[in-house]
């Protein structure tokens, strides 16, 4: 990330509560540059996803609310708008277990991204045509219904439908779940062709650490509702803390989990 | 259960019902032009059945809430007109009621629905449940609570056809053929408008999944309010044709409980499901009234499409046409 790439996204200080009493996120901040593709890390319940439908305003729906902290998109103000607002601003969001429509078929399903716009018919089906190229698969099943297909496809159809709203960011949340690995490897690979050739910026929710900051230029590492490390991908993928706590890989060849030092340092590395 | 669920159920369960339909000429006691009188009145009065579900279909499919105020929006809208017809010549009385039932819509979303969003669908049933009973109270308080005649024009007189063809004839009432031919109007309309709008395919995405739907930037509270003003509309039809045949009273509202039955049958998920779930009721309904009431005791039709539903709750309860579930596992 070069440092004077505009600032896409701002996430500053966000705090979340959940039905009034559950604090999710405790104050979280994020920077997302135009054009990049940022990893949102951690493992499960560390609020990655609670991040996400914050920004996209998701929340509201799970009766979740931002108390604390501002989002900006472009210096806008975004935390008080509708999800239908913001999608109209560019973002998007993917939701993690890909939610597509079950009943409709898979190129039902690419047209409904296009709701929010208001353009010809034939512009829709440029863009239609595009995201085909994007995913050749899709293409020939766009006739059978989204619930029949694999969760690869499934995955596809979700990001392909969140491309048919013509986005400048897309929250994408845990791309990789229940897909095999090469799958994964083929989506991953869409997405960063999508950030070269579309100019999509990305926010990406894993667990996956490994992949996504192979994919990824800047990263963040949620514990707990917090940020508590930060840096580019590849100094990331270089920390001895990262590679023991999330990429199993240790200098010390293999360890052993009962080994009391693994908990300490592990503890006192989230203080 | 796994057994009974297969697919060929569908056609076992279709064919039981057609040698029903079908037996009376046999059994010896029917003439043919008695049969087809019967026949003729059960798909008309099944037509009535099938646009009161067509409302709840419209409903389900954009919100999956079962609406327990179908019935009341059917009187509210017939009430609406019917007093509104006092003032004004019918074409603006028509125009004034569907702005009344797009607004009930508006303020039902307002309300009721907003606040309830991402609950479970138990408790938006209960919060339809309310709905009736206030648009009950609310209709007779502002129209009040008299049995009015509506009459929209539509021809009372039946007609004696096919004269030449059998001995004296079969007797139609035009009144159950104009309905026939507005509720497949109506049908075609509305399926043409789930297929091929953006607004009808952003409806069925609701359908499906309420929070993708939201992901991606369709607005929830305006598809809501299409969606119950569109089934406002539906009402205020079938309000139209039943308060022309019975009269506009409160007894209107209970023509919904028989729509119950019809989207068990037909599938809650399925417009033409409603439209042939509504005609099998009908026509079972007065073929085992005329021709098996003699032997059981009579009064078959009021219990016959219950019974139905239930057969169809036990061996298909998704319904003839209902979108199945889709799991994957």
């Amino acid at each position: 990330m070069s440092d004077d790439a505009k600032t896409l996204l701002e996430v500053n200080g966000i705090e979340v509560i959940y039905n009034h009493v559950i604090l999710v996120l405790k104050g979280v901040s994020l920077l997302v540059p135009e054009g990049g593709i940022v990893a949102l890390l951690g493992a499960n319940g560390a609020g990655k996803t609670t991040t996400l439908k914050a920004v996209s305003n998701l929340l509201r729906a799970e009766r979740g609310e931002v108390t604390k902290g501002l989002i900006e998109f472009r210096g806008e103000r975004v935390d008080r708008m509708t999800p239908s607002d913001l999608v109209k601003r560019g973002v998007i969001q993917v939701m993690e277990g890909r939610h597509c429509f079950g009943h409709l078929t898979i190129e039902e399903n690419l047209l409904t991204g296009a709701y929010t716009r208001s353009v010809s018919r034939a512009e829709i089906r440029a863009d239609l045509e595009r995201v085909y190229g994007f995913f050749p698969r899709l293409k020939l099943r766009r006739g059978s219904q989204a619930g029949y297909t694999s969760g690869g496809e499934q995955q596809m159809t979700a990001i392909g439908r969140a491309l048919m709203a013509r986005p400048s960011m897309i929250l994408l949340d845990e791309p990789s779940m229940g897909l095999a690995p090469q799958i994964v490897e083929e989506i991953f690979e869409i997405v960063k062709n999508l950030n070269a050739k579309e100019k999509v910026s990305f926010l990406l929710a894993e667990q996956n650490t490994m992949v996504a900051l192979r994919f990824a230029d800047f990263g963040y590492i949620l514990e707990n509702g917090r940020v508590v490390m930060e840096g580019t991908a590849r100094a990331l993928s270089e920390n001895e803390d990262v590679k023991e706590f999330y990429l199993g890989i240790s200098t010390a060849g293999r360890k052993s989990f009962r080994d009391s030092k693994h908990y300490r340092r592990r503890k006192r590395w989230l203080s | 259960m796994d057994f009974f669920q297969q697919k060929w159920m569908t056609w076992i369960l279709i064919g039981i019902l057609g040698i029903g339909a079908f037996a009376p000429l046999y059994a010896g006691d029917a003439r043919f032009p008695q049969w087809l009188e019967v026949v003729l009145g059960g798909l008309m009065s099944g037509v009535l059945y099938s646009l009161v579900a067509l409302g709840l279909v419209l409903i389900f499919k954009a919100s999956g809430v079962f609406n327990f105020a179908q019935g009341a929006m059917v009187l509210f809208a017939a009430l609406s007109l019917v007093r509104l017809m006092e003032f004004m010549p019918l074409a603006v009385a028509l125009v004034v009621t569907m702005a009344i039932m797009v607004a009930v819509a508006w303020v039902i979303e307002r309300l009721v629905l907003r606040p309830l969003v991402n609950q479970e669908g138990i408790v938006l049933f209960m919060a339809t449940l309310g709905i009736a009973y206030f648009l009950d109270g609310l209709g007779q308080t502002i129209w009040g609570s008299d049995i009015y005649t509506l009459d929209v024009g539509m021809p009372k007189v039946p007609k004696i056809l096919l004269e030449n063809v059998f001995e004296g004839g079969i007797l139609v009432g035009m009144e159950d053929v104009i309905a026939a031919i507005l509720a497949a109007t109506l049908v075609g309309l509305l399926a043409l408008f789930f297929q091929k709008t953006s607004t009808g395919r952003a409806l069925r995405a609701v359908a499906d999944d309420h929070q993708a739907a939201q992901s991606i930037g369709i607005p929830l509270n305006r598809i809501w309010v299409i969606v119950w003003s569109v089934s406002g509309l539906v009402a205020l039809v079938a309000g139209i044709i039943w308060g022309s045949k019975l009269g506009v009273q409160f007894s209107l509202q209970l023509v919904a409980l028989k729509a119950l039955p019809v989207v068990i049958l037909g599938g809650f998920t399925s417009i033409p499901g409603a439209i042939v779930g509504g005609l099998i009721i009908g026509l079972g309904e007065k073929l085992s009234e005329v021709y098996l009431g003699p032997y059981l005791g009579g009064g078959i039709e009021n219990w016959f499409a219950y019974v139905l539903a239930l057969v169809f709750l036990l061996f298909r309860p998704e319904g003839l046409f209902g979108e199945r579930h889709i799991d994957r596992v």
